[in-house]
């Protein structure tokens, strides 16, 4: 197992609950589990980890998040060797936030709007930022991972 | 309930020990515990062991019987893991059972080895700390994940990178006499300023060193103290331990820490104390915004107040609350599973006047400990107090 976990994350383990979700969010119909009194939570989840009720219903998730924190990771873990510099952002998506990497901006910039622009498409990201989300791939071994791309407003 | 006292505390040099097996680092502190606590191996009735990535690290699960052979203890042995608060639960859980009555000698402490993996591998094993499935493979290190907290509490409360220097600034002041230190080598607000990036806003400076180590601490009954004369001035009058969402993401706030808000106040209440009757800390300071965010949940500084601290003075060591005399996790060195009861092993000697930073708190009579997991979904909080 830990030989499992050195070398491709667990990327070969099937993870039921999980793997559907991150499907449906490729197919651009990402959902999020909602109690009736409105706490989100992500799959798989047989009670809401809130409140504790086990009345959970799928809700699609807004077109549209804000992103409320990020980062530019420079020192990646091995599965992101060849994706570093990278951005990192948490983003808001109606009852839930979504953690993933930004693409379409330029992580040299480190956020700064005066240090983009390396790539005249790319901007500087920032907190606030309004992006879509959808399913990427890793530069480093092709494993999917949650993405988000910013959006004119 | 009895009253529970630190009778004796052993460390190993904190460092890069490659070649040093985990159990060779914990015969060594164990060893300098029961020297120092006057203790006989024979009394330990039971072992509370912290350790966190041993099977990534050393390919070795199982810890607690080999730990318990290393230290020379037969006794119901127990291996403790909540990532980077390894060894603040065992010891919470020692506190908790000399307190009920349960056995008069508990060992506690934790091992991590570390520096015989290369970066990457030390990076991908303390990312298993967080979520794997909607962290990790989010890109989310170790060091992301406090620098999307910086972030959020630049958003929240302003401040900056300059405040944070301030941080790794005093830490590495601090450690230069530790004689247990990993670095002993002062650096400038301008050179913590200057170092390369690691997870932006986070630079070299602002994260705490890989690291191999021990801790070990015996803790007796008040009775026990009594009965066979130990010398044992230090006791432990409070324990609260907090839990949090795991994922950063499922927090209601970005820009605290709640597990550690419920794991001081329930720690202060258990000991009868409030924020002000504090004297000194030692703080799971990570990384630098890790200690601003710690100061704020132990009621230290206001929320959006503790970014200034370290520079206006407060938490340095001629400030009005000293934090992180011995260096803390940033200087000191930071072998994850044995982090927390080198905290205690900390403020146990800084109370009793033979820290080398004991000067600055020669009046003091209360410390706390601050150990936190991941990004704070486990904490625990011990109070000591000068009890003689």
């Amino acid at each position: 197992m830990t030989d499992e976990i050195a070398t491709d994350g667990g990327a070969s383990t099937v993870n039921a609950g999980y793997d559907e979700w991150i499907d449906a969010l490729a197919e651009g119909a990402g959902y999020a589990l909602v109690c009736p009194d409105g706490h989100g939570s992500l799959p798989p989840r047989r009670v809401c980890p809130e409140c504790g009720s086990s009345s959970l219903s799928e809700e699609a998730l807004p077109d549209r998040g804000e992103i409320e924190t990020f980062t530019v990771v420079h020192v990646p873990s091995p599965r992101f060797a060849d994706d570093a510099p990278y951005v990192t952002a948490v983003a808001r998506f109606g009852p839930v936030r979504l953690t993933g990497i930004v693409r379409g901006v330029d992580p040299e910039s480190g956020g700064d709007e005066e240090r983009a622009g390396s790539d005249a498409d790319d901007e500087a990201v920032e907190v606030g930022t309004t992006v879509e989300v959808g399913v990427g791939e890793r530069e480093t071994d092709g494993g999917r991972i949650v993405a988000f791309r910013p959006v004119e407003t | 309930m009895t009253g529970v006292r630190v009778a004796g505390v052993g460390l190993t040099r904190f460092g890069s020990h490659p070649e040093r097996t985990g159990r060779d680092l914990f015969a060594e502190a164990s060893e300098r515990a029961f020297t120092d606590a006057g203790v006989d191996r024979d009394a330990v009735e039971e072992l509370n062991y912290g350790n966190f990535m041993g099977a990534l690290a050393e390919h070795q699960g199982h810890q607690a019987p080999l730990m318990a052979e290393a230290a020379g203890v037969r006794c119901p042995a127990t291996r403790y893991e909540s990532a980077c608060a390894s060894a603040g639960v065992a010891v919470r859980e020692a506190v908790r059972t000399v307190a009920a009555g349960d056995a008069d000698v508990v060992l506690a402490g934790g091992m991590e080895r570390m520096t015989n993996l290369d970066t990457e591998g030390a990076t991908e094993g303390l990312a298993i700390a967080a979520d794997d499935l909607f962290e990790v493979r989010a890109g989310v290190t170790f060091p992301g994940a406090y620098a999307l907290m910086a972030n959020a509490y630049f958003e929240a409360h302003g401040g900056g990178r300059e405040e944070l220097a301030h941080v790794a600034s005093k830490n590495h002041e601090n450690a230069l006499p530790n004689e247990y230190a990993q670095f002993r080598k002062a650096v400038s607000v301008e050179e913590a300023l200057a170092a390369p990036p690691v997870a932006e806003p986070l630079h070299l400076y602002d994260a705490c060193p890989i690291t191999d180590g021990a801790s070990a601490l015996v803790f007796v009954s008040e009775e026990y103290a009594a009965d066979n004369d130990l010398d044992a001035p230090v006791a432990v009058t409070g324990t609260g331990q907090g839990t949090d969402r795991m994922a950063l993401a499922d927090r209601a706030d970005l820009a605290s820490t709640p597990a550690a808000d419920d794991a001081a106040a329930a720690a202060y209440d258990d000991a009868g104390i409030g924020p002000a009757d504090v004297d000194l800390a030692e703080v799971h300071d990570c990384f630098t915004i890790a200690e601003v965010l710690a100061i704020e949940s132990l009621g230290f500084a206001e929320p959006g107040d503790g970014i200034a601290a370290a520079r206006d003075g407060l938490t340095t060591a001629d400030g009005d609350l000293p934090v992180n005399l011995s260096g803390g996790l940033k200087a000191k060195g930071h072998p994850v599973g044995a982090t927390g009861g080198s905290q205690i092993a900390e403020v146990t000697r800084l109370l009793r006047g033979d820290h080398p930073n004991s000067d600055h708190v020669a009046d003091a009579d209360v410390g706390v400990a601050h150990n936190a997991g991941g990004t704070v979904a486990s904490a625990v909080v011990h109070v000591l107090e000068v009890a003689e």
